[in-house]
Formats: structure tokens, sequence, C-alpha cells
């Protein structure tokens, strides 16, 4: 029975060693051929053109401004709702709230992507005056929905691991519950609570359709200081999702440079996320 | 325990190895159909291609999509059966003794929002517009209201179609790009201002699908050639070079009508 499960353990490491193999494998003449530096820092995507150009700046821009801003909507978000459904909430609704985090979880990424396309598109379009919607900050809207069930799930598990003893005691002392959520509570829950965090961060980065749904997917560069937030932008991982099915050539292999480096940030995410799980463990 | 699952094994891989031995002396005896050509046919050919095979089991049917050009350059040096182009073959192509069959007519409707004025464009002003030089909607006659181009992904057979057919290849200032014909249709109902492009079998109520030049587009329209945005899709064969038996049942299997719904279902309108 010891070598059942032995090869099942060889084989999920086999999976990812065989993904990383030809990640590397395919990923790499591409860059060769293109050159490292016109290939990461190139500002112009046009791989189809007569002369093709592969710059990829422009999604791993777009990636991390969508990223940070999924994030920056999301976190307070979902660390306030985590304490009050760990810490607050009476039994029911916690049941209840529980509940539709799950189920914004077990959400298909596309029907996101549907729901931006018909509700955020067109309200962003009408609320700013617009004349289309489909942009960055669409993409951030629908993406800090996605990463919710991520931080608030893990937060309320890490916040729920509190010894009842801290917070009995700090109540003992004369706080009061919000005190004591907040100033007890919270730090002794902040590795878990930093996981939750980048696992988020892991999610956004690595959503593909629901953001090609909603954020044009034009190769523009964003920028954000002349109005970047409202156009239209292509990610990492649209960018090797829209034009893959019919690629051919140089193009396809660019395709699967994008890939390796969109598989190299996942890696420092999980890097990262690695390292604050061990420090919080040690403690 | 251990000598059962290599019996076990043994006795599969035998079958296997039977299994491939006997349909690989059948693709021997059988025979085989090669295309080579248009990426944008590969949906049509595709689908016939696989009706074609299930009629007939013995013969093998391989599409190489490699673009209009190699597809008949590779007709031309003999190295497949059915070249396949989707545009009409040049004077000098048929002057070198290649022959065109049009199996089918690739119509793209140009859509707007149903609550958009406009019913009608010449290919002129729609060029102008994709490529940036018109930016309002009253330039040609409608509301005071920036145009939004929606389009296709690079690599679109679609796109490729519509930017060839108006002429404004790599020149087109995209808002959107978009990966499916549904989601351009989805798109432009939601938009007032947008106007995109789909294949003509796609267009749903939801969106206005314009009058090019005058024309309405329609099945009809597109087949007698008055519809200014369509292009043929061609099967190209070589003058006073006989098909092998396989290759003439599957072109007339093509060009007959029983193939037309199939041609239909896979987006293109039948010529026969």
């Amino acid at each position: 029975m010891h070598g059942v499960f032995l090869a099942c353990g060889l084989l999920t490491i086999g999976f990812v060693l065989l993904i990383t193999v030809y990640l590397v494998v395919s990923g790499i003449p591409a860059i060769h051929r293109i050159g490292f530096f016109k290939f990461m820092f190139g500002t112009k995507w046009a791989s189809t053109a007569a002369e093709p150009s592969f710059g990829i700046l422009p999604f791993i821009l777009t990636s991390i401004y969508g990223t940070a801003g999924a994030m920056l909507l999301g976190i307070p978000l979902g660390f306030f709702t985590a304490v009050y459904i760990s810490k607050f909430a009476p039994k029911a609704v916690r049941n209840v709230l529980m509940g539709a985090v799950e189920l914004l979880a077990g959400i298909p990424s596309v029907v996101y992507g549907l729901v931006g396309m018909l509700v955020i598109v067109p309200g962003i379009r009408t609320v700013f005056g617009l004349p289309d919607g489909a942009s960055l900050l669409a993409a951030i809207i629908v993406l800090s929905i996605m990463v919710l069930p991520s931080i608030v799930k893990v937060s309320v598990n890490a916040l729920d691991a509190v010894p009842r003893e801290y917070e009995d005691a700090s109540l003992a002392l004369g706080a009061n519950e919000v005190e004591t959520a907040f100033r007890v509570a919270v730090p002794a829950a902040r590795s878990g609570i930093a996981a939750s965090v980048v696992m988020g961060v892991g999610r956004a980065i690595g959503e593909a359709m629901a953001v090609m749904m909603v954020s044009g997917n034009v190769a523009n560069m964003p920028l954000l200081s002349k109005g970047g937030l409202f156009e239209s932008v292509r990610f990492l991982t649209t960018a090797v999702a829209s034009e893959m099915a019919y690629s051919a050539g140089l193009q396809r292999q660019a395709l699967f440079s994008i890939a390796l480096v969109l598989y190299l940030f996942i890696l420092l995410v999980n890097a990262i996320l690695n390292s604050i799980l061990k420090k919080g463990g040690g403690k | 325990m251990k000598k059962k699952v290599a019996l076990v094994l043994m006795v599969v891989l035998a079958m296997a190895m039977a299994f491939a031995t006997g349909s690989s002396e059948k693709s021997a005896n059988g025979s085989s159909v090669s295309t080579d050509g248009s990426t944008s046919m590969e949906k049509v050919i595709g689908a016939l291609g696989e009706s074609f095979m299930q009629q007939h089991s013995s013969i093998t049917f391989t599409y190489n999509p490699t673009g209009s050009g190699s597809g008949i350059k590779a007709v031309l040096e003999g190295r497949c059966d059915i070249g396949l182009s989707s545009r009409a073959l040049k004077e000098e192509e048929k002057a070198q003794g290649l022959v065109e069959t049009v199996l089918a007519y690739d119509g793209i409707a140009l859509i707007v929002n149903p609550n958009n004025p406009i019913d009608e464009l010449d290919v002129d002003t729609i060029a102008k517009m994709f490529k940036g030089e018109i930016t309002n909607w009253k330039e040609v006659g409608g509301d005071d209201a920036g145009i939004v181009l929606i389009g296709r992904e690079a690599g679109s057979g679609t796109r490729d179609g519509f930017e060839s057919i108006t002429k404004t290849v790599d020149a087109c200032l995209y808002r959107q790009e978009l990966t499916s014909t549904g989601d351009v249709i989805t798109t432009v109902s939601q938009n007032p201002y947008a106007i995109g492009y789909a294949s003509l079998a796609a267009i749903k109520d939801t969106v206005k699908a314009l009058a090019v030049n005058g024309v309405e587009p329609s099945e009809e329209t597109v087949k007698d050639g008055s519809y200014a945005i369509q292009r043929p899709f061609v099967l190209v064969t070589k003058q006073g070079v006989a098909l092998s038996s396989a290759a003439q049942m599957f072109f007339e299997y093509a060009t007959s009508s029983e193939a037309a719904p199939i041609i239909g279902a896979a987006g293109a309108v039948a010529a026969n």
C-alpha cells in the first residue's frame, strides 16, 4: 500500500516538473530570438503585423496594476468581513455569510466575466461618461470581487484559531470588544491574514477568463497618469489565452515565453506565501 | 499480484500493437485526401472533413493550416491534393494552370447597436472609421458621440477577412479585441456607440447589421456578389493533374448540395 501512496506523490511532483520543464523549453527560444530586453521591456506588441514586434511590458504592467488595484479594493473589504464573521457575527449570520463566501468561491470565472461584461462595463461607461467601459478599472473591480473568498476564508480561519484566553484576558483588563478584536485577535492572527492576502494576489494574477471579457484586450501601455484606468488593456494571462488558438511560428513561441514570465510571477508569489507561513509557524 | 499485473499489461500491449498495425495497414490500403492552405477556412473544411470521414471510414482526411498563399503553392508543387484559398486566384496563378472552384462565401456583417440611427455605410467610410480617421458618429450622420471600435484578436479568420477586404490590415485602432463572435455581439448590443464585425451566419436580433454600399447583408446578396464585405473560400486544383479517387470523392462531396448545411453550420454561405 505504501507504494501506491508513493506513486501518487511522485506523480504529482512529476506533473509539476513536466510543466516547468515544458514551459522553460518552449519559452526560452522566443526570448532568445527576440532578445531579452526587447521582449521584457518592449512597449509594443503586434504579433501578426508585417513587421511583428513582441514587447510585453504593457502586459506585465497591466498585470501588476490590475492585481494591486484589486488588492486595494479587496483587502479592506475582505479583512473587515473576516473580522466581523469571526468575532462579532451571531451564529446564524455567520453561517449565512460563510455560505455566501463559499458560493462566491465556487462561481466559475466565466460567469464573473459575463456579469462584468453586462453590468460593470456599461456601468463604468455611464458613470464616467466614457465612450466605452471595457477598461483596467472594470478588470480591477471584477478581480477585487474574485479575490474576496481567498481573503475572507483564510483570514476567518486564522482569526478563529486565536486562543480564547487571549481575548478573555484583554476583556478582563477592561478593553471593549472592538479593541480586543483589532488589538489582540488581529495581531495574533497576522501571519494567517498575510497569507490570505498573498493567496488573493495569486488568484488575481492568474485569472484569465473574467478579465479577458471586461478589460478590452488591446495591447495598450497602461499609463495611469493619462487616464489609463479607463483604457483598454491586456493582462499577461489574456495575452496568452486570446492569441493561442490561431497562433503560429514565432508568435506561438512568444506566447509560451509570456506563459513562462507569468509562471515566474506565480513562483514568486508562492515563495512569499511560504516564507510568511514558515515565520508564522515558527513562533 | 505483481505477476498478474505484468500479465495484464502484456496482453494490453499486445492488443494495442495488433490494433496499431491493423489500422496502419488499413490506411495504406485505403487512401487519403490532403488539403493545405487558408487558416480562415479551418472551421468549414474541418466540418466537411469530419463528415466525409464518417461516411468513408477507410479514407484519411488531413488539413494543414498554412495560409492561402502556401496552400496555392502546395498545389502547384504537388504537395497536396487540394489547396484552400480564402481569396480568388490571381491571373498569374491561373496562368500557371491552377483552377479555382468556389466552395463557399464568407460574408462579414458590420454590426451596430439597434439604437444607433445609422443603417448604412460604404466600404471607404468603414475603413476610415476603423483606421481612426473618422472618430465621431456625427461625421457619418449619426449622434454626436465617439465611435467605439470592437474587433477580434490577432490571428482570427474574421479579423483577417474584414481587414483584408477593407484594406485596413494592421491599421485598425480597436477599443476592444475580443476572442469570440459571441463576445463581439454582446459588447455591441450593450454599447449604443459601438461598431464591430462578425460572421454573417452568427448575427442575432440584439444587434443591427448595416447595409454596405446600399446592399443589405444576406445569404443571397453574399452569393450574388452584391454585398461588398465578403470573400470566396476556394478549392484550388491543378489543370491536367487528375485527382486521386479519394480526393475526387471529397471534391464532389464538398461541392455537392449535401454539404451545404454543414458549410452553413460552420458560418459560411455554401456556393452550391
